[in-house]
């Protein structure tokens, strides 16, 4: 209760309330007593920052509201200028794949031409005509056939769009726009990949980058119904943690996801891998490309593989090795600018209020 | 001369964030920026960004008291924003030259220096509000944002009376003053200063 009071005067000098008398008497206080003397020094210094704080924070906000307005108005270019430049805009970035396409285009067309070629009928002799035209006839029922067989898989896949998922995994943002890391098993031999976030809500997602020997797979949501985030809650360290450090996980070993938490066993992976580490930590199939995270909340490796002769040897991929991924991934224009943090916003927060910040960004992969 | 006077009015107006000087100072310098880093593969967003953080050094420098204009704000708008998006360019490893006319940059590395140095510093502060958790990130920035009034304050927050508001805005507040001095002393010293 004193310390309340003390407080409250110390504000009120600062602001400079305080009357005449109380003045004279608070000064006197400050020159006999040097820890109220110190608080005054120190709230001093920390009203300042916060004033300024504040009057930043609300420059900051101001400007937006100006650059909307502005551009509202016409009086300055930016949305015509984005209309203009995003012709430019997509077709830098997607002039690779777009080349990739033309020339997946140009060899499929020049095979088929091909095969048409080869199988095509050479000039029919007379004699062969009844059956031909009967060949023909049965050919057109096939291929109506086929076209009522496709009709239906078609009309099946739209209206259920339930595919037959053959693996299961958990996956996570690395940054805001829809990047995420999974382990390469899950994703490797599929067609189609989705991911859920906790809610169930489903996105499909589309590979970029594959390792088999690190399994390590970088996949990105390809999805309109997917908003990006504005950033995410988590950094990825660049450092390896250390032996004994406390660690948890979330996956999705079941249709929920679950949190498990344990220490690092040993810094390097199996034989001396230095990328990966070896961590101590309930771990299920499911569990698999799950992120690792040390106490602060930041990323220190991906869930990947288990031993199967030792039940609590579980290994992961190191953060590191993410920052490595990405810069091969890199040299592609389209990701030039994807940029990770490897600060944690949740480093301060407990463990159900990170948990709860964090599973938003762990969804469940799924790949048929 | 009449344009000095009009620029020095502007910049007295922008120290004070009056809303009519920042909307005239945007409206007459975001194009320039705009096709500044357009041209320099960004896109308009990255314009918008560049743009403000630029405007953000010109706030500060007003505020500073110190800021002699010895060159149009248009220059020192331009000579920020290119170095600025130039140190993106080269964290992205995109060393790219740009192509412009160097007579009408200025030297701006303290102005820039000074910047980062202010926004690690309110970094921190938001960092440590936003550990704070609710309901004391948004007792403090009412109290001390804001500047609203205890009793106020005691009405939208659900508290019987001032005074028990006030008691939990202490505590509030130790936790915020201890979060806030760890990480700058911290701060201070990773920095290596």
């Amino acid at each position: 209760m004193e310390d309340i009071k003390i407080l409250d005067a110390v504000e009120r000098y600062i602001r400079g309330e305080m009357n005449p008398d109380e003045r004279l008497h608070f000064e006197n206080l400050r020159k006999t007593n040097a820890e109220i003397d110190l608080l005054v020094v120190e709230h001093t210094l920390f009203l300042q920052q916060m004033n300024r704080f504040g009057e930043w924070k609300k420059f900051r906000s101001s400007l937006n509201d100006v650059h909307t307005q502005l551009t509202e108005q016409g009086k300055i270019d930016s949305t015509r200028l984005k209309g203009k430049a995003k012709v430019v805009y997509l077709f830098n970035r997607y002039k690779r794949v777009a080349a990739i396409a033309a020339v997946i285009a140009g060899v499929t067309t020049i095979s088929l031409s091909a095969l048409v070629w080869s199988v095509s009928p050479k000039p029919p002799s007379s004699a062969d005509y009844l059956e031909l035209s009967r060949k023909v006839d049965a050919a057109k029922t096939k291929t109506d056939r086929l076209e009522n067989d496709l009709a239906v898989v078609k009309s099946e896949k739209s209206s259920k769009p339930s595919i037959a998922y053959k693996t299961v995994g958990t996956g996570f943002f690395i940054d805001a726009s829809g990047l995420m890391i999974t382990n390469a098993h899950v994703v490797k031999n599929s067609r189609n990949i989705s991911v859920f976030n906790e809610k169930g809500d489903k996105f499909n997602a589309i590979v970029l980058k594959l390792d088999i020997n690190r399994d390590v797979a970088i996949i990105k949501i390809d999805d309109e119904n997917f908003k990006q985030f504005s950033t995410l809650p988590y950094g990825i360290s660049k450092n390896s943690a250390d032996v004994a450090e406390p660690i948890f996980t979330l996956g999705y070993p079941r249709d929920e996801i679950v949190y498990g938490e344990g220490y690092m066993s040993a810094k390097t992976g199996n034989n001396g891998d230095t990328l990966s580490c070896q961590i101590a930590i309930p771990a299920d199939p499911g569990n698999s490309g799950g992120p690792v995270f040390n106490k602060k909340g930041e990323v220190i490796g991906v869930l990947s593989a288990k031993k199967t002769n030792a039940e609590s040897a579980v290994f992961a991929v190191q953060s590191k090795y993410i920052y490595k991924a990405l810069e091969e991934l890199k040299t592609n224009a389209l990701y030039k600018k994807v940029k990770l943090s490897s600060k944690s916003s949740v480093a301060g927060l407990s463990k159900v209020q990170q948990v709860k910040k964090i599973q938003d960004f762990v969804f469940m992969v799924k790949g048929d | 001369m009449k344009d000095q006077i009009d620029e020095q009015a502007l910049l007295k107006g922008l120290a004070i964030s009056d809303k009519k000087a920042v909307e005239t100072i945007y409206q007459e310098n975001f194009n320039m920026v705009q096709s500044l880093i357009i041209n320099n593969n960004g896109s308009s967003d990255d314009a918008k960004d560049v743009f403000q953080e630029a405007m953000i050094v010109l706030y500060e420098k007003a505020r500073s008291g110190t800021f002699e204009l010895n060159c149009q704000i248009k220059t020192f708008v331009y000579s920020v924003a290119r170095r600025l998006w130039l140190k993106r360019l080269q964290q992205q490893n995109r060393f790219s030259a740009t192509s412009d006319n160097l007579e009408n940059l200025i030297p701006v590395e303290n102005e820039l220096e000074e910047h980062e140095k202010v926004n690690v510093e309110f970094e921190l502060m938001e960092k440590a509000l936003n550990n704070l958790g609710e309901p004391c990130k948004s007792l403090l920035e009412a109290y001390y944002l804001q500047k609203q009034n205890m009793h106020v304050i005691a009405a939208n927050f659900g508290y019987t009376n001032a005074d028990n508001a006030k008691n939990q805005k202490y505590k509030c507040l130790m936790r915020l003053k201890k979060i806030f001095f760890t990480d700058y002393k911290n701060g201070n010293d990773d920095g290596g200063y």
